[in-house]
């Protein structure tokens, strides 16, 4: 999936950016609706994440200006917690809005819901060996057979898919599976790992664990 | 509008001054001119009862010869029952009559003329008319002198009464004039009181200008008034701009930090520091999520007071708000299960879906992974529909329920989980500015917790 953050904090950028690398997303930065405009230009995007206050403007005019040619989804990302800017800015096109400062966690489980709404794209599918991972529709085919995932399996099948043949600590996963607040100890990796082994199975995947460093999955 | 200073007051007793006065007034001029009157008739009858005496007055052989007519004095007693006396005399020679009787000194000149005076005379006062006759005797010209006199008893009753009547008058009126008074001050006051009524009917936050027809003289005060009016909401909305603007300052950093720190999380090995960085993320949300809230409190309390009134169906709203909160129930793999049938009511769609949102969000925050929270309406009766929000969480403990609804107040079971003790307030009020009620109970099975949002069907 490729990205557009439109954000005019470097640090809060960096940050973003970084943590959506981590999912296998290519993220393209611009610190200004100029730079925007030119990012716009140049690439198409799957997700563009707007910031409301920008130097050269606000976010939410730009929205309106260029909704009537632009079809990829936003996100608005605002600090502006008013009631009424919120439900303004999904009357002027965005398609979600999430208040700063965010869970990480959350930022992404509502790309993944704004991409789900507008259809995916099918350039996103994984393939696994004979399998096929759908992570936007959260769907695993093989053959005939198709078994939809739910929410935690799907990212953590995203996780082993993206690193292939790696082997994964339980803490590693911890970190992408749960929000950081969430009480919850390794065991906790396991109950997911035993599930998602009992919804891939016969799909030729497997996922081996590796005592005391984690776990891999092959195909 | 009762008080010492009270105007209505103030006027009631200057009009009723006023009244006053004029009835004292009245009553002295009444009985003055009474009296006068009374004293010009009996002078008058005084007077022609002399000129009679005198009309009879002859000569005959050398003397002078009178006659006292009946009339001249049955026309005295037919205005009151005054004593009558009378004197006639040329020079000091008495020729009939009371000799003591005081004689006004007449010179000549008088001649014709009737002249009067006030005396005593036994012991009562007296009014006296006399006239001068020259009477010709004997070839010589005789002045003679005629004088009737007759008390004042009789005539100061007369007087006496009419300005008893005067006076009886006279409060008469001044009662009438009161009551007037009264019924004036509170008439020309009325516009004065709707005024002040219709301005303490709003709510605290109705700044719009009053708008209704009041006398001239009342105009300058809903001018002014309409003015501070308009003041006082550019003041309040400059402070909610100010808070909006001081909010956004702070929430810009503060995400920096959150996601400087998320990102630290992920690379610091050591368990402590990992648990100081969780500690640093829970206080940034927590304040956050507090600034929000109580941004979203104050936003209820400002538009409660002036409702839109929308048809909203509480299905679609029902639907709308699990869709926006579904990424973050699908972070802990919980599902929200909608389950509705169609209810409209009207009301502020902005308002209820933020009250729907808090107590949806609660739900989600308080229920374990991988569990449902059951999002349903119901129209149990004609005249009732409910949002019931069903979880399988903790439920709201064994501390008096009531008590979660208030300001700040969180539950006895909340232990590390972030809020601000406000997401129910913010439910509570905005269900109540709809004629509704917030209901806390047990889920069905009694695990978990249902908050239920009540509507009044119209």
């Amino acid at each position: 999936m490729r990205y557009l953050l439109v954000e005019d904090n470097a640090e809060l950028a960096e940050a973003i950016l970084n943590r959506l690398a981590l999912d296998g997303h290519a993220v393209d930065h611009a610190a200004s609706l100029a730079a925007a405009e030119d990012c716009l230009a140049a690439a198409s995007y799957d997700l563009i994440l707007l910031d409301v206050m920008l130097p050269d403007g606000d976010g939410r005019d730009f929205l309106a200006r260029s909704r009537a040619h632009l079809e990829t989804p936003v996100i608005v990302l605002t600090a502006r917690a008013r009631i009424s800017d919120r439900v303004g800015a999904l009357d002027q096109g965005a398609d979600d809005y999430i208040t700063k400062p965010f869970d990480f966690s959350e930022l992404e489980a509502r790309c993944r819901a704004v991409l789900r709404r507008r259809g995916g794209s099918a350039r996103n599918e994984i393939t696994l060996g004979a399998a096929t991972f759908d992570p936007m529709a959260g769907t695993l085919s093989h053959g005939k057979t198709t078994v939809e995932l739910r929410n935690r399996e799907i990212r953590l099948l995203e996780v082993f898919a993206r690193h292939p043949g790696q082997i994964l600590s339980k803490s590693q996963l911890m970190e992408r599976l749960f929000s950081y607040d969430a009480e919850v100890t390794e065991n906790a990796i396991e109950v997911y790992v035993g599930r998602l082994r009992r919804r891939i199975d016969g799909m030729g995947l497997r996922i081996e664990t590796v005592r005391g460093l984690g776990y891999r999955m092959e195909s | 509008m009762t008080g010492s200073a009270s105007i209505e007051r103030r006027l009631t007793v200057l009009l009723a001054g006023v009244a006053a006065l004029l009835s004292i007034l009245s009553w002295g001029m009444v009985t003055g001119l009474a009296r006068q009157a009374a004293e010009r008739t009996q002078d008058n009858v005084l007077a022609a009862s002399a000129t009679a005496i005198a009309e009879t007055l002859r000569s005959e052989q050398g003397e002078v010869r009178l006659e006292l007519p009946y009339s001249a004095f049955s026309m005295l007693g037919a205005i009151s029952e005054d004593r009558v006396f009378y004197r006639v005399a040329t020079g000091e020679a008495l020729l009939t009559g009371y000799a003591d009787l005081p004689v006004p000194a007449i010179s000549p000149p008088a001649q014709g003329r009737v002249v009067f005076d006030t005396g005593d005379y036994r012991g009562a006062q007296v009014r006296m008319a006399s006239v001068m006759r020259q009477v010709l005797a004997g070839g010589a010209p005789v002045s003679v002198t005629v004088t009737v006199a007759q008390t004042r008893n009789g005539i100061r009753a007369i007087a006496g009464e009419l300005s008893q009547l005067a006076a009886m008058l006279s409060v008469a009126f001044f009662v009438v004039a009161v009551t007037l008074s009264a019924v004036a001050a509170r008439t020309s006051l009325r516009p004065l009181n709707e005024i002040a009524q219709a301005v303490s009917r709003r709510g605290p936050n109705d700044l719009r200008p009053l708008r209704r027809a009041a006398p001239a003289e009342l105009a300058p005060l809903m001018t002014a008034l309409n003015r501070l009016m308009e003041r006082l909401g550019q003041s309040l909305r400059r402070s909610e701009d100010f808070i909006v603007e001081a909010a956004h300052r702070v929430r810009t950093p503060l995400a920096t930090v959150r996601a400087q720190a998320e990102i630290a999380l992920r690379s610091v090995e050591d368990e402590t520091e990992k648990q100081r960085l969780r500690r640093m993320i829970r206080a940034v949300d927590e304040s956050s999520r507090s600034a929000g809230q109580l941004l979203d409190h104050a936003t209820v309390a400002y538009r409660a007071e002036d409702l839109a009134r929308d048809l909203i169906d509480l299905a679609d709203l029902a639907a709308q708000t699990a869709d926006a909160l579904a990424p973050t129930a699908a972070m802990k793999d919980i599902e929200i299960r909608l389950e509705t049938v169609p209810a409209t009511v009207r009301g502020d769609a902005v308002l209820l879906e933020n009250a729907l949102r808090n107590v949806l969000d609660n739900a989600i925050k308080y229920s374990a992974e991988d569990t449902t929270v059951t999002l349903r309406v119901r129209r149990p009766t004609d005249t009732e529909a409910r949002i019931e929000v069903i979880d399988q969480g903790p439920g709201l403990g064994t501390g008096p329920v009531e008590q979660l609804t208030e300001r700040f107040r969180r539950g006895q079971n909340t232990q590390g989980i972030v809020g601000s003790g406000l997401g129910l307030t913010i439910a509570e009020d905005v269900i109540r500015a709809h004629g509704g009620r917030l209901e806390l109970g047990q889920g069905p099975d009694g695990r978990g917790a249902c908050v239920t949002l009540v509507f009044l069907l119209a």
